[in-house]
């Protein structure tokens, strides 16, 4: 399979009042098409801060990003924010699914982006919450679900656009062992069946076992290189 | 349209904070409401047409009487069928805080009321009784009168020759009633002879503070009016025909300004719903980063929740204002009614629904300005990180 991201000289730097914090050095990282890749490292080592770069939530301060062959790093905000809905779902470790609103309509939401009629983003979201297992709480609200049940929501919230590229920070940070075995199942299963490529930021060994390669990051730097 | 159930969620999002803001955007476009009926009604257009009755009075002022005589010419115009005249008195009742709306009123000016009952033996007494006053019902209950009695008022303006002084003395030979509860603010008046008043005033005789004029069609009585008006053109008694609601209107306008009391109460009442919206909409969106960080990281672009932040303080401010208005367009009836139509509102007009909407939008739109706009530059990193 090919390479669907490729980094190259990628830095990161932070202003914090006059003094600048370079948070990431020199990242040069292939991840390959198919693929699901663990991010480890001791906090404040940079992982989040380049999975929302790979996520094109933030702009690089020097070096390349390519997705599927596209420049991200050399869009726009408005077409970033086309290429995040049509190419990137996102999961978070506080799931950050809108409390007012339904699992369904939580589901629905980057549908809203599309050209899909009414009727379309229903269904399509009635099959994401099926594909997560959570066909049957669709009418309720994050606050009547557990964290393990509203995460899934989110990857169900995530995948239901049918993109190419999941990328997880830290997903089962906050959630007890069954529930973060079933989310990290479930990734598996997005990973193998449905060739989600995955991005995946985590603490926990355990975790990292999911996943098809494991990377460390320490102070801003990749220690262990990639072997596809 | 897609996006409505987002901005209605987050609207409801704290409901009890939503609902106090919203019953004070009620409460705030209820007092508009009824204020600009207030002031529509108090600044009533020239057009009389449609009018049954018309009001003549001097041109100048309220005040300026007109000659006796010009009662007989107004009479011969064409589609005038009747004409009185009644002069103002200014009566107060042994103290000076009791004003008696009192009128001195050639005989057939009830002819011209026939929304006011008095009883046939009762007319014909008063006609009799140079003296003679007729009370209505509710004043006579007011101070305990009865036909029959003798009754002392004092003119704040004119002396009296028999008395010497300010003092006039009436006797009641009639109380009459108001035919529907809409005209109940009629039986506050007291009537008497103008002849009476013509002789025994001080100051000169043979002047009338306005006539009333009985119109046959009132399809046409603004051709009516401009030809009254034209028998005194370029006179010292100019005049103006107008309805009574504006006769009214300018009656009470006398007293007070009431265009800049409504500006001013609604300009504090606007100031103030101002901040307390701002307020809570500047509160709603802080509370909020992070689902609209969200909203961004999907994809929503920046302009869009602007959009969307600017759309909930518009529709907060439309629903608060539209119920409000709704509920003046319920109660002003009944307003206008218990005024015994002294306050001239029937309902809420085209106009202040305009003005009202107009309000509305524009001040959803000043309130969701900054919170919409911090919400277009919010960074999506930092409000994920809460930073
Ligand atoms: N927006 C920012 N402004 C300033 N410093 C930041 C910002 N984001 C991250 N940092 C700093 O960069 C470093 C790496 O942060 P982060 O990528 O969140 O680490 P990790 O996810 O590995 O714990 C930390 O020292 C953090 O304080
Ligand atoms: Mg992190």
């Amino acid at each position: 399979m090919g390479t669907l991201i490729e980094i190259r000289d990628l830095a990161k730097t932070y202003e914090r009042g006059k003094q600048k914090v370079e948070v990431l050095h020199h990242v040069n990282l292939d991840i390959a098409e198919g693929d699901f890749l663990a991010l480890m490292g001791p906090s404040g080592s940079g992982k989040t801060t380049l999975l929302n770069l790979i996520g094109g939530l933030d702009a690089p301060s020097a070096g390349s990003i390519g997705v599927g062959g596209q420049r991200i790093d050399q869009l726009g905000a408005g077409a970033l924010a086309r290429w995040r809905a049509s190419n990137v779902g996102f999961i978070f470790q506080f799931y950050n699914l809108m409390p007012m609103l339904s699992a369904q309509r939580n589901v629905e939401l980057p549908l809203l982006l599309t050209k899909l009629s009414a009727a379309q983003r229903r269904k399509n979201a009635s099959i994401a919450l099926q594909l997560v297992g959570l066909a049957d709480r669709a009418s309720h609200k994050p606050g009547e679900l557990s964290g393990g049940q509203q995460q899934r929501v989110a990857i169900a919230r995530a995948i239901v656009s049918d993109p190419t590229l999941l990328v997880c920070d830290e997903p089962t940070g906050d959630l007890d062992r069954q529930s973060a075995e079933d989310v990290l199942g479930l990734l598996q299963q997005l990973n193998r069946e449905h060739g989600k490529t995955i991005v995946m930021v985590t603490h926990d060994p355990k975790a990292a076992e999911y996943a098809t390669h494991t990377l460390h990051l320490d102070k801003g730097t990749l220690v262990e290189q990639a072997t596809a | 349209m897609k996006y409505l159930h987002l901005i209605w969620a987050a609207l409801f999002r704290r409901k009890t904070r939503t609902l106090l803001t919203l019953v004070s955007i009620i409460a705030a476009f209820l007092l508009f409401g009824l204020l600009n009926s207030v002031r529509l009604a108090f600044s009533a257009g020239d057009s009389v047409d449609g009018a049954g009755r018309l009001i003549v009075n001097s041109r100048m002022s309220m005040q300026n009487p007109l000659p006796e005589s010009l009662g007989a010419r107004i009479a011969t115009v064409p589609g005038v069928t009747a004409v009185a005249s009644s002069n103002w008195f200014g009566g107060v009742y042994q103290d000076p805080r009791n004003q008696v709306v009192s009128f001195a009123v050639s005989q057939n000016y009830i002819d011209l009321y026939p929304e006011i009952v008095l009883p046939a033996d009762q007319r014909a007494a008063w006609e009799r009784t140079r003296t003679g006053a007729i009370v209505g019902a509710a004043l006579a209950k007011k101070y305990g009168w009865k036909v029959g009695d003798k009754i002392p008022l004092q003119s704040t303006i004119f002396p009296s020759k028999a008395s010497g002084n300010n003092t006039w003395t009436f006797d009641i030979t009639g109380i009459f009633h108001a035919k529907s509860e809409q005209d109940a603010g009629r039986e506050q008046l007291l009537l008497f002879h103008w002849k009476y008043f013509d002789e025994n005033n001080a100051f000169g005789a043979g002047t009338v503070h306005w006539y009333v004029v009985k119109v046959a069609d009132p399809a046409h009585a603004d051709a009516v009016a401009t030809t009254i008006d034209a028998i005194s053109a370029n006179s010292d008694h100019e005049t103006k025909a107008q309805t009574e609601q504006a006769f009214q209107a300018s009656f009470i306008k006398q007293l007070v300004n009431i265009g800049l009391i409504v500006v001013s109460i609604m300009g504090a009442v606007f100031f103030t719903l101002l901040l307390l919206t701002g307020n809570t909409m500047m509160q709603a969106v802080r509370e909020r980063t992070s689902e609209l960080a969200v909203l961004k990281t999907i994809g929503f672009s920046s302009r869009s929740v602007q959009v969307m932040v600017l759309a909930e303080s518009v529709l907060l401010l439309l629903l608060g204002g539209l119920i409000g208005l709704a509920v003046v367009s319920l109660i002003v009836p009944g307003i206008g009614a218990a005024s015994g139509g002294m306050i001239p509102v029937h309902g809420v007009s085209a106009s202040t629904w305009v003005i009202g909407i107009a309000l509305m939008l524009a001040i959803g739109v000043i309130v969701g300005w900054i919170p919409a706009w911090r919400a277009m530059r919010l960074n999506i990193v930092d409000a994920l990180s809460g930073r």
